[in-house]
């Protein structure tokens, strides 16, 4: 099948779906690829870099429609776009079917298939293909960038011969993808950074990334994020009233605010509020990753930097991954790449798209004719139920003690008890048995006593030697043989001897091999 | 010689003894631990030998020289991979001998007792003692020969029937004849119904009836227990052919061959309740067999095992500050120990903090993996059991499991109704990285699936674990 790149017409997208390198492996699958001519070009990726890879580049877009069986881009369709595309044909691209479905209707009705990046489950399998994610990751990666540009200060802090420099304070609001992407950025620029997200689960990852989770006072039980496959979903008011308080507290403190807040399917909730911003310091930096959904920050302009009053810069860019465009395009065509190694399961050119498979069939939204959007649910959750963990129980110092004292009661008991009834059979035992059977048999019980002390002392790492030589010194059994192998009767000396004989083979074929395994212990 | 003289070889004979189980707490004291062992064992043959009762001293040092230069053989030339045969092998000799010695004395007693009183007074060693006995003591003797003989007869043939599943003779699956343990159970009354006869009469029949009962008990008891509960199995075993020399050293008045016996067979039963710990098993479940019935349906597993080949292991290796190796009975199989100690010395030669994890029940004979590690001269400080490594896989880099399944499996922790809920594992998931070596998809021996190989950290390495290995080692640089 041919692979087509169209170059986006959509303003100020530099993107690309197709890069050299994943046109390569594209190939390996048995594909062939083309490309629009200057597709590649605001990513950094010329044409020639283009031919020399193999893929065949085209003059115009319509070009490369005509010729390519598979067309991948970034950006959704425009209405000129979508005419173009003819019955049979696949288009790979962001969708967003919930906000187009009039363009999924013009598409569906051309017999055009459309898999959506945007619509692939988000389940383990199918997180190479997770086109949000890695564009999320570079957009958290770009806000603190685009913070610290605008923020005129040293985000780590120091002591120099010119006087010492206070480290930045960063707060990140929602530890998404993008949120844990920009806690990573901003702590390795070395900024004390603090994270908050509705999903107590996520504590952990925030703390394994260097940032400090802050948590709140509130006993609501906690949301839990598997049963809305990850997300965050709306909470309640008390919880909102409760999270704004702790906002207004960090606000005066706080150098630089990123906000990356998302309930799917919902605008932004609006969790930066005009008088927080007003309370910040000045020369502070807000940067709202939720703008294209109206924004976290309520003084946000979607796609603008504004300076408010009191000198808090806000930032609203929409398009982060875009201007990054090498590095999105690189994650970006590599994310299509999956989705076509995935599509091309016999890896030999031929597209044989599998409407049973969980993340083709979610990520379809039309196909032969049908809009195909939104998917049943998938066969297998996203994220396993979290269980509530269980803490033990903190004792008190005399709690402790009593169940010490306790312990240590019924430790006596136990003994006691066992030495008692020991010792009661064996006094039975001894008015009964004669004098030469006790006599062995103490011996006996010490012996058994002597070895549990011994044996407990032994090493782990010896148990097979420990077994080789018991199992050697078990063969003291021969000195029983050795007794009675002086009888005169014919039997008893054929009997005894065999017994010498393999307790022989036991005697030194255990301690050779003992001794052969031991020499093999070495320190280093 | 006097009694005397004997009885004091016996005593210095028993103290080496102990010292020389009590030496193998450590590495470097076990060593001298065994020429203890060695020297007891001298002396005590040798006082018998020129104490009183024995006699035929050319037929005995024949039958050790040829059996000792057999074993000095078998020594020489085992492979370390088969030391669970040799040690089940030789505990069936042990067994043997015990029901030998204990049809002697049952020989002698019935010679004795035939004699009159003069020809009695002219009897020299063990005839002796057994002549100067009461009849109470005769009746207890007849009690200590019959156990003696119970317990060698169930050691041989079970050792016999371990030896052949650890050698792959017989089939390692759980087998039972129909009727099960009933049998078992059946053949252990008949054998106390033997006994009061044999009590009252003292008939050879009754003794011979026993033992084939005995025999029986053994090979099916061992029957019906699978590969991976051989651990418990061997050391059972070892403790039984213990308590076999000390019931014979009760039936033979010889107080060395009881110390000795009670010593080997306390330290086979810790033995085998430190392989049941290891598996949060009771030693009853073991006997019987076979993991038990779940208490509700398993926990689904998701996810997907992913693949990787060597480059990427070794890609993940050469980035690694800290590596643990956990060992199973797959790399035994494999035989797959030199490379891994070829691993682990490159990877250490570039600084690298490598480790080995050892669960108890890791491979076919307690302290198995360590031996083998050992062999490939693997430094054995740097080889730790579970206690003291469990903790350290948070900050380690990568976990390679080597063969083994559900000494790593999570379900024990995280799935109460799977079959081996609560048993203590090595917690390799939490390392930052887990690579599997493992030759398909199966699951382990009890037939449990594993979520450990569908964790997001998890990449499954497939393959024969020494072609794997040797294919990786060039690639650490």
């Amino acid at each position: 099948m041919k692979i087509g790149a169209l170059a986006e017409i959509f303003e100020g997208e530099n993107r690309v779906a197709m890069t050299p390198d994943s046109a390569l492996q594209l190939q390996k699958l048995g594909h062939a690829c083309c490309i629009q001519a200057g597709a590649g070009t605001k990513a950094g990726f010329t044409d020639d870099a283009y031919a020399a890879a193999g893929v065949e580049v085209l003059k115009t877009a319509k070009a490369v429609v005509d010729a390519a069986d598979v067309l991948v881009k970034v950006r959704g369709p425009e209405e000129k776009e979508a005419k173009l595309l003819r019955a049979g044909q696949t288009l790979i691209s962001f969708f967003w079917p919930a906000q187009n479905e009039a363009l999924l209707k013009l598409v569906a009705e051309r017999g055009a298939t459309v898999v959506a990046m945007d619509m692939v489950p988000r389940i383990s399998r199918a997180q190479k293909m997770d086109a949000l994610s890695s564009m999320a990751n570079i957009a958290g990666y770009r806000a603190v960038i685009e913070a610290g540009n605008n923020f005129g200060r040293f985000f780590t802090g120091q002591v120099t011969a010119a006087g010492k420099v206070p480290p930045a304070k960063v707060l990140v609001v929602g530890a998404g993808v993008a949120g844990l992407a920009a806690i990573g950025t901003s702590t390795s620029l070395g900024a004390i950074t603090l994270a908050f997200d509705v999903r107590p689960e996520v504590a952990e990852q925030i703390e394994s990334m260097g940032a400090e989770f802050v948590y709140l006072d509130f006993s609501e039980q906690a949301q839990d994020g598997a049963a809305t496959g990850g997300y965050a979903a709306p909470s309640s008011p008390e919880f909102r009233e409760a999270q704004l308080k702790k906002f207004r507290e960090l606000a005066p403190e706080v150098d630089i605010v990123i906000t990356t807040a998302l309930i799917p399917g919902r605008p932004a909730p609006k969790l930066w509020t005009a008088d927080m911003v007003a309370m910040m310091k000045r020369g502070s930096v807000i940067v709202d990753l939720a703008a294209e959904r109206g924004g976290n920050c309520d003084l946000t302009v979607p796609d603008q930097k504004i300076v408010t009053d009191n000198g808090v810069t806000i930032v609203g860019y929409t398009d982060f991954p875009s201007r990054m465009a090498t590095q999105a395009s690189t994650l970006y065509a590599t994310n299509i790449r999956h989705m076509l190694t995935d599509l091309t399961p016999k890896k030999d050119g031929v597209i044989d798209h599998n409407m049973e498979d969980d993340v083709i069939r979610g990520a379809t939204v039309a196909h032969a004719g049908a809009v195909t959007y939104p998917p049943p649910p998938p066969k297998v959750q996203a994220i396993a139920a979290q269980k509530p963990k269980e803490k033990p129980k903190e004792l008190t110092p005399e709690e402790r003690r009593a169940q010490e004292v306790a312990a240590f009661k019924a430790q006596t008991r136990s003994q006691v008890g066992l030495l008692a009834i020991g010792g009661g059979l064996l006094l039975l035992a001894g008015l009964y048995a004669p004098a030469s059977f006790m006599s062995h048999f103490i011996v006996f019980v010490l012996a058994c006593y002597v070895g549990f002390q011994v044996i407990w002392n032994v090493s782990h790492s010896l148990h097979t030697p420990l077994m080789a030589v018991t199992n050697a010194i078990s063969s003291i059994i021969i000195l029983g043989a050795l007794l009675q192998i002086g009888s005169g009767n014919i039997l008893v000396i054929i009997l005894g001897a065999l017994s010498v004989l393999m307790a022989g083979v036991n005697i030194f074929g255990g301690f050779m091999v003992t001794r052969r395994m031991l020499a093999m212990f070495q320190k280093s | 010689m006097e009694i005397g003289f004997t009885t004091a070889a016996y005593v210095v004979a028993a103290v080496l003894f102990i010292q020389s189980l009590g030496g193998l707490s450590g590495q470097e004291s076990a060593k001298r631990a065994v020429w203890y062992g060695i020297v007891g064992m001298a002396l005590a043959v040798l006082a018998t030998l020129i104490g009183p009762g024995a006699g035929n001293w050319y037929v005995t040092l024949a039958m050790l020289v040829i059996g000792g230069s057999a074993g000095w053989y078998v020594a020489q030339r085992v492979q370390m991979t088969e030391m669970p045969q040799l040690v089940a092998a030789m505990h069936s000799l042990v067994g043997l001998a015990a029901v030998f010695i204990g049809y002697n004395a049952h020989i002698e007693a019935a010679d004795v007792a035939g004699l009159d009183a003069a020809g009695r007074a002219g009897l020299t060693g063990f005839a002796a003692l057994l002549a100067h006995k009461t009849p109470v003591e005769l009746s207890i003797l007849r009690v200590e020969l019959f156990l003696g003989v119970f317990i060698g007869a169930v050691t041989f043939t079970g050792s016999v029937i371990a030896y052949g599943k650890l050698a792959g003779k017989v089939d390692g699956k759980a087998k039972k004849l129909p009727g099960g343990h009933v049998l078992n159970a059946g053949a252990a009354l008949g054998s106390l119904l033997l006994l009061l006869v044999y009590l009252n009469s003292g008939s050879v029949l009754a003794l011979i009836g026993m033992t084939l009962l005995a025999f029986f008990i053994g090979y099916h008891l061992i029957m019906g227990i699978g590969g991976a509960d051989m651990p418990v199995v061997v050391s059972m075993l070892n403790s039984y052919s213990g308590w076999a020399a000390a019931a014979i050293g009760f039936s033979l008045s010889n107080d060395l061959l009881i110390v000795v016996g009670a010593l080997v067979g306390s330290s086979g039963a810790i033995l085998s309740y430190i392989m049941c710990k290891a598996m949060n098993r009771s030693f009853i479940s073991v006997i019987l067999g076979g993991f038990g019935g779940t208490s509700g349906p398993a926990m689904e597993v998701t996810g997907e095992q992913i693949a990787i080949d060597a480059e990427g292991v070794a890609a993940a290796l050469n980035d690694a500050d800290s590596v643990i190796i956990i060992p199973g009975y797959g790399m035994a199989v494999a035989q797959a120990q030199q490379s891994v100690s070829e691993l682990t010395r490159k990877l250490r030669a570039k600084g690298k903090n490598v480790r080995f994890a050892i669960h108890p029940v890791a491979g076919r004979l307690p302290g198995h993996m360590n031996v083998l590690l050992a062999e490939a001269k693997v430094p054995y400080d740097i080889v730790l059991e579970m206690d003291e490594i469990n903790e350290d896989f948070p900050e380690t880099d990568v976990a390679i499991v080597i063969g083994s399944n559900d000494i790593v499996n999570p379900a024990a922790q995280e799935d109460p109704n799977s079959p081996i809920a609560g048993m203590p594992v090595l917690e390799c998931w939490k390392a930052k990285q887990v690579f599997v070596s493992k030759r398909g998809q199966g699951t382990g021996y009890s037939g449990i699936e594993n979520p450990l190989f569908y964790k997001d950290n998890t990449r499954m390495f497939y393959g024969d674990a020494k072609k794997s290995l040797d294919a990786l080692l060039p690639m650490i640089d």
